[in-house]
C-alpha cells in the first residue's frame, strides 16, 4: 500500500518539479506566451492515467502538462516544445496550450474551452467500428461545463453509450471568477442525472480515490455502459495562468488551499504511516533532478527551424 | 484631452457610454468584477452595478443573449475574449444578429456591439492567434472596425455603441499597453467609416488597418530614407469602407500594396484590390497583397516571425513594388 502511495507521491512530485521549472524558464526569458499551470492539481492525472491502455485516448486542456507527463509523455521533449525547439513534441507548432502526443496515447491539449468533448466522443466511436473499443477520456474544467459542446457531448456520448469518461476538474474557478457564481447548482456531478448517467463529485487531491473511480467508470464504458462523468474536487495553487495577479483569492485563502494540496496531503499521510520523512524528501529530490536535467537537455537543443513553418499543412 | 494608452481608451469610451446611454449593457467573461482578462472594463461594475457583469464560458448564449436584448431596445456591448472564441457561436453572429434588421424589414433592430481583440503575439497557439475580420466582412448586415490607435480605440467603440445595427469592434491585445497619447474624451467623436492618411506620399499607396498599422508606418519612414515616398492610408472602418479615398490615392501615385495581418487567401486585401481594379484606376505595376501565407500558426515565436508580416518585409515588398512596371 505505501508502495503504490510513494509512487503516486513520485509522479506527483514530477509533475510539480516540471511546472516549477516551466514557471522559472517562463520567467528567465526561454519560455515565452501564455502558460497555465497545474500545481496544486496533479493528483487527478496521476490516479486517472495509470488505469488506461496504450490504446485509450485522452483528450485534455490547456492546463495539461501534468496529463501529458501521466500518460508517460517524457519530460524532456515537453520541455522542448514549450522552448519552441525543433526536437519538441511537436516541433514548436502547438506550445504550451496546444501540444499532442498521439504516440503515447495525448491525443492533446486544447485551448478552446469546451472542444475537446466532442471530439473525445468521436475517438470512442471509430473504437467501436475498429475494433479497439478504447476508451476516451476527456478533460476540461468546471468552466467548460458551461459550454455548449460539452453539454451536447455529454448527450450524444450518453445517446449511443460510447465509452468516454468525462473527466470535470473543479477548481473553483474559471479564469478569474468562481464557478459558485456562474451556475445556480454547484454540484457539476449532478447534470449527469439529466444525461441519464453515472456521475459523482469525487475528492481530487487524493490520486487513491480518483484511480479508484476512474477504473470503475473504465470498466463501465468496456462494458458497453457507456459515458461516466467525474467531478474531481480540487484547487489550483497558482494564477489561471503565469501572470495572473490573483486579486479573486479571499484573505487566508491559499493557505488553506496549501494545507489540502494533494503532495502535502500524501506526505502527511505516509509520516503517520511511518514512512521516515528522508525517503520522502529523497522522493521529491529525485524528481527534481530529473526535471532539471530534462529542462537542462531541452534548452541545449536548436531553436525549430524557420523554413519548416509552412510543412504540415496538407497531405 | 486625457493621456491614455490604447487599453484605457477602450475603458474610457466604456465608461461614457455607460454614462450617456442608460440602455447600455457590458458584459462577458471576466469583464464584470475582475475588470477583464486585460483590465479593459475595470471600474465598470463598481460604478454601473448590474449593469456590468460576468458570464458563464457561453459564447453562444452572450451573443445570443445581446441579440436578444438589443431587439428589446437594450445596446449591449458584449466581449468575446478572444476573436477564435467567436467560431464557437457564429451562429448568433452570422445567422441571427445580420438577419435582424433585413428579415424584418427593419421593424426590428439588434443595436449589439461585440468587443474582441485577434492576432498573434509572441508564443500565442494557433487557437489564439487568428485574425477573423474577413470571416465577418463576408457577413451582409454586420459592421466592422479595427482601431489602432488610442484615439480611434475610443472613437471607433462610441461610434460602434450608437450605430443602430450590429457592429463588431476588434481590438489587438498587443496594443492595450502600449503608449500614452493624448485622446479626445469628450465631445463628438470621428462619424463613422473614412480613412485615415497617417503619412502622405506620392510614390506609393499603403493601404493597411488594424495592429499592422504599425508596422507599416515603421516601413514607411524607412522607405523614405532610401527615397520612396509612400502613402499611408489606415482604413479603421473595414465596413463600411472608405473605397473612395482608396481609389483617388491610388490613383494617384498609381501603385498599390495592401497590407494585413491576416492570410492572404480571401482576406479583405483581395476585396480592396478588386475595387481599384473594378474603378479602372491605372496602375504602374500589378497590385499587391501583403499578409500572412496561408497556414496555420505555430506557437514558437521563431516559426512565427517566419510568417507574420513585419516591417522588414512590407519595405522589401514595397520596394520591389516601386521598381516594377513603368517609372
Ligand atoms: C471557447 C472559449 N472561451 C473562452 C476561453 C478563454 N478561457 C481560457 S481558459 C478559461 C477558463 C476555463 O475555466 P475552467 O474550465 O474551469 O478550466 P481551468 O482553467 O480552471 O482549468 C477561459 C474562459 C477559451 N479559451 N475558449
Ligand atoms: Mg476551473
Amino acid at each position: 500500500m505505501s508502495e503504490r502511495r510513494l509512487a503516486d507521491l513520485l509522479a506527483m512530485w514530477r509533475i510539480r518539479a516540471f511546472e516549477e521549472k516551466v514557471r522559472d524558464l517562463r520567467a528567465e526569458g526561454p519560455i515565452v506566451g501564455s502558460v497555465h499551470l497545474c500545481i496544486g492539481q496533479e493528483a487527478i492525472p496521476v490516479g486517472a492515467c495509470g488505469e488506461l491502455e496504450p490504446h485509450d485516448a485522452l483528450f485534455a486542456t490547456y492546463r495539461g502538462h501534468g496529463w501529458a507527463l501521466a500518460r508517460g509523455v517524457p519530460a524532456r521533449p515537453l520541455f522542448a516544445e514549450l522552448m519552441g525547439r525543433a526536437s519538441g513534441v511537436n516541433g514548436g507548432r502547438g506550445g504550451s496550450a496546444y501540444f499532442t502526443a498521439a504516440d503515447h496515447g495525448f491525443h492533446g491539449e486544447n485551448s478552446i474551452v469546451g472542444a475537446g468533448a466532442p471530439i473525445a466522443c468521436g475517438a470512442a466511436l471509430a473504437g467501436r467500428f475498429d475494433g479497439s473499443h478504447r476508451v476516451a477520456v476527456s478533460v476540461f474544467g468546471d468552466g467548460a461545463m458551461n459550454q455548449g459542446a460539452v453539454h451536447e457531448a455529454m448527450n450524444f456520448a450518453a445517446a449511443f453509450s460510447l465509452p468516454v469518461v468525462f473527466v470535470c476538474e473543479n477548481n473553483r474557478y474559471s479564469e478569474l471568477t468562481p464557478i459558485a457564481d456562474m451556475v445556480r447548482a454547484p454540484r457539476l456531478a449532478d447534470r449527469a442525472a439529466a444525461y441519464g448517467i453515472p456521475g459523482h463529485r469525487i475528492d481530487g487531491n487524493d490520486a487513491e480515490a480518483v484511480r479508484f473511480h476512474v477504473r470503475d467508470a473504465l470498466e463501465v464504458a468496456r462494458e458497453g455502459g457507456g459515458p461516466t462523468l467525474l467531478e474531481c474536487m480540487t484547487e489550483r495553487l497558482v494564477g489561471h495562468y503565469i501572470g495572473d495577479a490573483e486579486t479573486y483569492r479571499r484573505p487566508g485563502e491559499l493557505e488553506r488551499v496549501r494545507r489540502r494540496e494533494p503532495i502535502a496531503r500524501l506526505r502527511e499521510g505516509l509520516l503517520a504511516d511511518g514512512v521516515p520523512a528522508a525517503d520522502l524528501d529523497a522522493v521529491e529530490r529525485r524528481a527534481r533532478a530529473e526535471m532539471a536535467a530534462a529542462a537542462e537537455a531541452a534548452l541545449a537543443e536548436p531553436p525549430a527551424d524557420p523554413a519548416t513553418a509552412r510543412e504540415h499543412l496538407y497531405a | 484631452m486625457r493621456d491614455l494608452t490604447y487599453g484605457e481608451a477602450v475603458n474610457a469610451a466604456l465608461h461614457r457610454l455607460m454614462e450617456e446611454l442608460p440602455e447600455t449593457l457590458v458584459y462577458g467573461e471576466d469583464v464584470g468584477v475582475p475588470g477583464g482578462v486585460f483590465g479593459v472594463t475595470r471600474g465598470l461594475r463598481k460604478q454601473y452595478g448590474e449593469r456590468a457583469f460576468d458570464t458563464p464560458i457561453s459564447e453562444s448564449a452572450i451573443l445570443g443573449s445581446a441579440v436578444g436584448a438589443a431587439m428589446m431596445g437594450r445596446r449591449p456591448i458584449v466581449e468575446i475574449m478572444w476573436a477564435d472564441f467567436s467560431l464557437v457561436a457564429l451562429d448568433q453572429i452570422v445567422n441571427q444578429a445580420a438577419n435582424v434588421r433585413y428579415v424584418s424589414g427593419g421593424r426590428l433592430t439588434a443595436p449589439l456591439t461585440i468587443r474582441t481583440q485577434q492576432g498573434n503575439a509572441p508564443g500565442a497557439c494557433a487557437q489564439h492567434s487568428q485574425c477573423l475580420e474577413a470571416l465577418f466582412l463576408h457577413v451582409p448586415g454586420l459592421r466592422v472596425c479595427m482601431p489602432s490607435t488610442p484615439q480611434d480605440a475610443y472613437d471607433l467603440l462610441v461610434t460602434a455603441v450608437h450605430c443602430d445595427d450590429p457592429v463588431l469592434v476588434v481590438e489587438n491585445r498587443t496594443l492595450y499597453f502600449g503608449r500614452k497619447e493624448p485622446v479626445r474624451t469628450d465631445g463628438p467623436v470621428q462619424p463613422m467609416g473614412g480613412a485615415r492618411t497617417r503619412r502622405a506620399g506620392s510614390d506609393v499607396t499603403v493601404v493597411t488597418w488594424g495592429a499592422m498599422t504599425h508596422q507599416v508606418l515603421e516601413a514607411a519612414e524607412a522607405l523614405a530614407r532610401e527615397g520612396v515616398d509612400a502613402e499611408v492610408l489606415e482604413t479603421p472602418w473595414l465596413n463600411p469602407f472608405d473605397t473612395e479615398t482608396v481609389i483617388e490615392s491610388a490613383g494617384r501615385t498609381g501603385r498599390l500594396a495592401v497590407v494585413h495581418e491576416a492570410n492572404v487567401t480571401g482576406g479583405f486585401g483581395a476585396e480592396v484590390v478588386a475595387r481599384v481594379a473594378g474603378a479602372g484606376v491605372p496602375l504602374a505595376a500589378p497590385p499587391i497583397r501583403i499578409g500572412t501565407p496561408d497556414v496555420r500558426m505555430p506557437a514558437a515565436p521563431v516559426l512565427a516571425q517566419a510568417l507574420v508580416p513585419d516591417a522588414a518585409r512590407v519595405i522589401e515588398e514595397v520596394k520591389r513594388l516601386t521598381k516594377a512596371g513603368a517609372p
